[in-house]
C-alpha cells in the first residue's frame, strides 16, 4: 500500500491526477450504490414489506415494462410539455418584467411593490382558486407552473439589470452607444449570470409545482401516473414516478449548466486556465 | 519643429478648448470658481493637483459629462452642452466590457468597417494578435492599451485622460508614456492629462497647470525636446521641483 503511493509520487504529475480524477468521478456514486444494495437485501430478506418498499430490481423491471408498453413515455411527455409551456409563459413574463422594471424607474415604482406582495403568497395555495377558475384542464396546471417560475426569473433579472457596473454604462454613453446598443451589448449580457441563476431556481419550482398540480387534478402526466398507481397499491410504480421526477430535475439542471458554460465563456469562473488540462 | 507645425500635417488634428468664468458647485461645495483656461488645438496639457482639487470635475466639464453651474465651456468655438463625438475619455480603470472580446471592445460603437479599423488601431498600440482574447486574461497595462485603442479608433480631436496610468507598475507606466507620446505626435489630438504624478506631467506635457482649491496655482510651459528621455534631463528635474512647490 505504502509502496504504491510512493510509486505514485515518483511517477510525478502523470499518475496522481488520474487516480485523483477517478476518485472524484466515482466518489459521488458510492453512497447511492451502497444504499441500493442495502435496500435490495432488506426487501428480498423480508426485512421491509415488499408491498410498501419494493426492491430496486422490481422497480427496474417496472421501469422496463412501462417503457416497452409506452405508458412511461406518454406520461413523461405530457408532464414535460406542461412544464415547458409554463416555463416559456411565466419565465418570459418574468424576464420582460425584470428588464422593464430594472431599466425604467416609473415601472418599478408602479409594479415592484405589488409583485413583492404577490410573491409572498405560496403559489400552491392558489390551487383551489385555480380549479374554480380553470377547472382541472391543462390551463390550470400551466397557470400554476407559470406563476411558480415567474418570480425567480423576475427577481434575478431585475437584480442583474440593476447591478450593472455604472462605470460601464457611463463609458458606453461616452463612446456614443445609443439606448438599444446599450441594452443589447452592455445591460443584458451583464445581467445574464444573474438571469441564469434565476432560471435554475425556476426549473426547481417548475417541477415542484407540476408534481403537486398533477397529483390533484390530471388525466395524464407523471403525477397522474403515480396517483393512479397508488389506487391500485402499485408501490413500484409510485417509486418509479418519483425517480423520473428526480431524473427530469437533474436533466434540467445539467441543461442550465451547459447553457451557462456556453454563454458565460467570458467569465473568469468559466474559463479554462492554461495548465488545467481538458 | 514646434508641436503645432508637427500637427499641421495630420488630418484629424486637434480642437481648441476654452473655459471662461466657469463655476461648478455641488450643493454648497464650490469646486471651481471663476475658472479660466485656454487650451490651444493640439496642445498636450497636464493638470496636476491634490485629490479634491477639482481635477476630475474640470475633465468631466470638458467631456460634457457634467454641466457648469455658470460660465462657458467651449470646444472649437462651440459651447459644450452634451457629450461631444470628437472627445474621447480614458478613465482611471480601463472599463473594458468583460463579455466582449478585445476587438469588440475597441469597436464598441461599431460603425462601418469597424473590425478593420479596430484591428489596425490595436496593432498601433502594440496588441496585434490579441484581438480575440477576453479582457479578463489581459494584464493591467494591456487593458489600458485596449482602452487607448478604443479611444483612438474614432480619430478623436480631443483626448482626455483621467489618471489612466495610476494603477500600473513603474516600467509599464514608462512604456505607456512612450506609446502615448508617439500616438499624440502622430495624430495631433488636443490632450488633457489629469495626474498627481509630477514626473509624469513633465515627461509628457507641453504645459502643466497646477490646480489648488479650484483655482490655477501655476501655469508653466515645458519646453523640452521630444521624444523625451525620462529623468535624463536636468531641466526636467528643475521643472518638477517648481511644480511640486506649487501643488
Amino acid at each position: 500500500m505504502a509502496e504504491t503511493s510512493v510509486a505514485g509520487y515518483a511517477a510525478g504529475g502523470t499518475r496522481r491526477p488520474n487516480l485523483k480524477g477517478l476518485w472524484t468521478a466515482l466518489a459521488p456514486w458510492a453512497f447511492p450504490i451502497a444504499l441500493l444494495v442495502v435496500w435490495e437485501i432488506a426487501a428480498r430478506s423480508g426485512l421491509v414489506t415488499a408491498r410498501l418498499m419494493p426492491a430496486p430490481t422490481t422497480i427496474a423491471a417496472t421501469f422496463w415494462r412501462s417503457l416497452l408498453d409506452g405508458t412511461l413515455l406518454v406520461h413523461t411527455l405530457a408532464s414535460t410539455e406542461r412544464a415547458l409551456i409554463g416555463l416559456a409563459i411565466g419565465g418570459g413574463l418574468g424576464f420582460v418584467a425584470g428588464v422593464v422594471n430594472g431599466l425604467w424607474k416609473p415601472a418599478e415604482t408602479l409594479l415592484d411593490s405589488t409583485l413583492q406582495m404577490v410573491r409572498n403568497i405560496p403559489h400552491l395555495a392558489l390551487i383551489p382558486l385555480v380549479i374554480l377558475w380553470f377547472g382541472i384542464g391543462e390551463t390550470a396546471k400551466i397557470f400554476l407552473v407559470s406563476i411558480g417560475v415567474f418570480f425567480p426569473i423576475y427577481i434575478n433579472t431585475f437584480y442583474g439589470v440593476r447591478t450593472i457596473d455604472p462605470q460601464l454604462v457611463e463609458m458606453a454613453s461616452v463612446y456614443g452607444l445609443d439606448r438599444k446598443a446599450l441594452i443589447r451589448r452592455i445591460i443584458l449580457p451583464g445581467a445574464l449570470p444573474s438571469i441564469l441563476v434565476g432560471l435554475r431556481y425556476a426549473l426547481g419550482f417548475m417541477w415542484l409545482t407540476l408534481i403537486v398540480a398533477e397529483t390533484i387534478s390530471a388525466t395524464s402526466g407523471i403525477g397522474y401516473m403515480t396517483m393512479n398507481a397508488r389506487e391500485f397499491l402499485q408501490t413500484d410504480m409510485v417509486l418509479l414516478g418519483i425517480i423520473v421526477y428526480a431524473l427530469l430535475g437533474k436533466l434540467a439542471d445539467v441543461a442550465t449548466r451547459a447553457i451557462e458554460k456556453r454563454v458565460l465563456v467570458w467569465h473568469p469562473a468559466y474559463q479554462v486556465k492554461p495548465g488545467d488540462g481538458q | 519643429m514646434s508641436a503645432a507645425e508637427f500637427h499641421a500635417q495630420e488630418s484629424a488634428g486637434g480642437q481648441p478648448i476654452s473655459l471662461s468664468r466657469v463655476e461648478k458647485s455641488f450643493g454648497k461645495l464650490n469646486v471651481l470658481g471663476n475658472f479660466n483656461l485656454e487650451i490651444p488645438a493640439g496642445q498636450f496639457l497636464a493638470v496636476v493637483g491634490r485629490s479634491g482639487g477639482g481635477k476630475s470635475t474640470l475633465m468631466r466639464l470638458i467631456a460634457g459629462l457634467d454641466t457648469a453651474s455658470s460660465g462657458h465651456v467651449g470646444i472649437g468655438g462651440r459651447k459644450v452642452e452634451r457629450l461631444h463625438p470628437s472627445v474621447r475619455l480614458l478613465f482611471q480603470e480601463a472599463r473594458l466590457v468583460p463579455w466582449q472580446r478585445v476587438i469588440e471592445n475597441v469597436g464598441i460603437a461599431r460603425g462601418p468597417n469597424w473590425q478593420k479599423t479596430a484591428r489596425r488601431t490595436l496593432a498601433d498600440v502594440g496588441l496585434d494578435g490579441r484581438e480575440n482574447d477576453w479582457p479578463t486574461v489581459l494584464s493591467g497595462g494591456q487593458r489600458q492599451r485596449v482602452a487607448l485603442a478604443r479611444a483612438l479608433v474614432s480619430a478623436p480631436q480631443i483626448l482626455l485622460l483621467d489618471e489612466p496610468f495610476g494603477a500600473l507598475d513603474a516600467l509599464t507606466r514608462i512604456e505607456m508614456h512612450r506609446l502615448l507620446e508617439r500616438l499624440w505626435t502622430e495624430r495631433g489630438f488636443t490632450t488633457v492629462l489629469i495626474t498627481h504624478d509630477v514626473a509624469e506631467a513633465v515627461a509628457l506635457a507641453d504645459r502643466v497647470v497646477v490646480l489648488r482649491e479650484g483655482a490655477i496655482a501655476l501655469d508653466i510651459d515645458i519646453d523640452l525636446d521630444r521624444p523625451r528621455q525620462e529623468l535624463a534631463d536636468p531641466r526636467a528635474v528643475d521643472l518638477q521641483r517648481q511644480i511640486l512647490e506649487a501643488v
